[in-house]
């Protein structure tokens, strides 16, 4: 069984054809998801390679690396790069997509071609994002606050907004192809209270895409055309109101921060229960507080303006909304919690992870209530503590749960494992690494460092050297990961079917599946997460 | 057309990776409606752009609608939007039936009607660019003064202009592209591709239409009427 090579090479998705023309026209949809894989992969590197100037200059208080300028690009396009090009499309795109219809039973998606158009239209964006960098790249912050994009940078604002305004399709095509496909594709016997979470959650996504980023869409294009013309409806000078983009900016981009999260929270559903080997706790409350997280999400945008001169009774029930946001997302993680309580856990790599998420996104989540109280925001606002509780959200939260489900996932999306201790040795090393890096930005953030400077007073050098050396150490742990993955496509264990023993109807299939998912469509007569009847560990294969 | 020949040719259309025509039919359907709420929250990010800035600028709205919309040409190209949305309606209908030209007729006609609504609204613009009323460097609208002299426009006159052209010009674009759609879905057609038991591109394309005609029947009063003809 634990040979080098597949027993009988079946037949699968990967080798059912082969050469480059069958991965570029293809329309199975767990080809696009691997597609995606690659580009998101590599965006996030360039991301990431943003980060890394960005710790290297705020290692010495004065301004010694780069320029005021150059900083304003690096972290422009850090923030760029990593929310529109690795973190909308991370999880939805590749898990997502993956694994959507496979666990409801279906051939593939509702519409296989939209699926393939959504990717082009991925690189399409991606590709001018590229472009935007080696031009020079931009210099507004990823937020492209309005009259600054819109009068006065110099930089290529119209082209980094023109990329976004494209991504946005694929986002949304993304959405309307899970939506309609969970609608309409799910399996004999597959009802909504039978569904998985990742499922559900990945519903309450789709939901906040469709909705949310048509109005992303047409605010870059009114900044665009406001460049063009010079003049437009954010513009002071004819009569415009530039707290008009910040409102249309954030009932996108707040919205856009449960794009990001819920996925995750997808996840970690699958993950825990199965390393728990119990049922979910509370199944109806998990799949409604995802529905929930969506309907409220949209709702409680302002709390980014509450100094931006917005009134006072706008503000007071922003931030009693923005309490309310917080209540579903507080229900999952009592019900995760509640799941592992007196679970028989075993800690391979992808619950490592999992229990990285849960602590971090609880304080990511506490930090978030500070700054929905009014009576903390306006002395924290544009601070380090914004950035540290954002980066607990979007990188201690959504890319360690991204992290879990790629190395749970692993075995099926390639048939083989991934090598054991070296997955445990990567997720020590991001947890440690990531709390180095960002538990010292609140204490900075609430001592009074700004976000967006190159230079800073020189007293709070000691806590950005820590910051510094954190993300060095979080650099480590995420090229393991790359490293050895890539390895054990040739070298890694091979699987079996099931190598979690995990329920779901992707794990009832063949690893790596057939083109069609499975042989014949199947009928579901259990319901999600019946570990009652699966074995009362976790198999470890070697 | 015999029984199982129609079978087959419903069994053609039917994708792979779908179980039953009924599975498909439902699933694009269902696909085009949310791609039209998406449509909706685009054009809704400019609704709320006009809301806000009509309420700030109530005079030079009502202004600008009462003296420099042409009323006619936006009622007459109200009443070519809704008789092209009975001809599509009509050819839904039709194709239902399995009459296969007389759905590519009236989808013809259809275009034609859109392409009529594309020839007014480009004489509007036309008949604002010569009277100065484009914002941006094509600026130069003036106000009449009680005693018959003028004076330039202030500049939250450009706000309205702005609206008015981003707002019809991004509908128009809508126009457009359906108008392409249903030209293709009426040649199709007329080659006898759609029948009775598929022809859910028919119904789709003309549920996109109408929504490119609900928009306008917003867009119309918003911007023709607030100064109350």
């Amino acid at each position: 069984m634990a040979s080098m090579d597949l027993p009988i090479e079946r037949e699968n998705y990967l080798n059912a054809n082969y050469g480059i023309k069958s991965w570029l026209l293809t329309t199975d949809h767990k080809r696009i998801a691997i597609l995606y894989l690659i580009s998101i992969t590599a965006m996030f590197f360039i991301g990431g390679f943003f980060a890394t100037m960005i710790r290297l200059e705020l290692l010495t208080p004065a301004g010694d690396m780069m320029t005021s300028d150059t900083y304003n690009k690096m972290f422009s396009m850090h923030g760029i790069v990593m929310v529109f090009f690795f973190l909308i499309p991370s999880i939805p795109a590749t898990l997502g997509n993956f694994l959507i219809p496979m666990m409801i039973g279906a051939k593939d998606l509702a519409f296989p071609r939209i699926n393939l158009l959504s990717w082009y239209i991925y690189i399409v964006s991606a590709g001018m994002m590229v472009y935007v960098i080696l031009n020079g790249g931009v210099d507004t912050g990823w937020t492209f606050y309005t009259p600054f994009s819109t009068m006065y940078s110099n930089s290529n604002v119209m082209l980094a907004g023109i990329a976004i305004f494209i991504n946005g399709f694929s986002s949304i095509l993304t959405g309307l192809n899970f939506i309609v496909t969970l609608h309409r594709m799910r399996a004999p016997g597959m009802t909504w209270s039978r569904l998985p979470l990742f499922c559900w959650s990945h519903y309450a996504t789709s939901v906040i895409q469709v909705l949310g980023t048509p109005v992303i869409a047409i605010t870059l294009a009114l900044v665009a055309i406001e460049r063009v013309w010079h003049i437009g409806i954010f513009d002071p000078k004819v009569g415009g109101d530039p707290v008009l983009f910040q409102h249309m900016f954030w009932f996108y981009s707040h919205p856009a921060v449960y794009i990001m999260i819920l996925p995750s929270m997808a996840v970690m559903s699958e993950v825990i229960t199965c390393f728990s080997r119990k049922r979910i706790f509370g199944y109806n409350f998990v799949a409604l507080a995802s529905i929930a997280i969506a309907v409220l999400g949209f709702l409680v945008w302002a709390h980014h303006m509450f100094v931006a001169g917005i009134s006072a009774y706008a503000a007071v029930v922003f931030s009693l909304l923005s309490y309310f946001v917080a209540v579903p997302s507080a229900i999952k993680v009592f019900n995760w919690s509640a799941t592992m309580y007196k679970g028989n856990i075993s800690l391979q790599t992808p619950m490592l992870y999992a229990f990285g998420f849960i602590g971090l996104f609880t304080m990511g989540g506490m930090t978030g209530l500070f700054l929905a109280c009014l009576g903390i925001d306006p002395h924290v606002t544009d601070t380090y503590f914004v950035v540290a509780h954002f980066h607990f959200i979007m990188v201690g939260g959504a890319v360690m749960a991204y992290l879990a489900g790629i190395h749970f996932w692993w075995p099926k999306m390639t048939g083989r494992m991934y090598p054991e201790p070296w997955g445990k040795l990567a997720a020590g090393l991001v947890f440690a690494g990531f709390n180095l890096t960002f538990l010292p930005q609140f204490v900075l953030g609430y001592v009074g460092m700004p976000r967006r400077y190159h230079a800073y007073a020189p007293e709070f050098q000691v806590l950005n050297v820590l910051s510094s050396a954190g993300a060095s150490i979080l650099a480590v742990g995420y090229l393991l990961p790359l490293v050895y993955l890539l390895w054990s496509l040739r070298y890694g264990p091979v699987a079996g079917d099931n190598p979690w023993a995990a329920q779901g109807l992707e794990w009832k299939t063949t690893s790596p599946p057939p083109t069609f998912n499975f042989d014949e469509t199947p009928v579901v007569t259990w319901e999600a997460y019946e570990y009652e009847n699966m074995p009362k560990e976790v198999p470890v294969v070697s | 057309m015999s029984a199982s020949t129609t079978e087959a040719v419903a069994q053609h259309a039917l994708r792979h990776h779908f179980a039953t025509m009924e599975q498909q039919r439902e699933s694009t359907t269902l696909g085009m409606w949310i791609f039209l709420v998406t449509e909706i929250m685009f054009f809704g990010g400019l609704f709320t752009a006009y809301l806000v800035y009509r309420t700030a600028y109530p005079d030079v709205w009502e202004y600008c609608s009462r003296h420099h919309m042409e009323f006619k040409l936006g009622t007459l190209n109200t009443v070519i939007l809704l008789c092209s949305s009975l001809t599509v309606a009509l050819s839904v209908h039709a194709i239902q039936m399995g009459q296969k030209k007389l759905t590519a007729i009236l989808l013809f006609v259809t275009v034609l009607m859109g392409l009529g609504f594309l020839g007014i609204k480009s004489i509007e613009y036309h008949n604002h660019y010569v009277e100065g009323s484009v914002p941006g460097p094509w600026w130069h609208m003036e106000i009449e003064r009680p005693d018959g002299t003028h004076y330039p426009a202030p500049h939250q006159y450009q706000l309205f202009f702005y609206l008015y052209f981003v707002m019809t010009g991004l509908h128009a674009l809508h126009v457009t592209i359906g108008v392409v759609a249903l030209a293709i879905i009426a040649l199709w057609s007329w080659q006898g591709k759609y029948t009775r038991e598929y022809h859910n591109p028919v119904h789709i394309t003309g549920l996109y239409w109408h929504f490119v005609d609900l928009v306008w029947i917003f867009l119309f009063p918003l911007l023709y009427l607030i100064a109350g003809k």
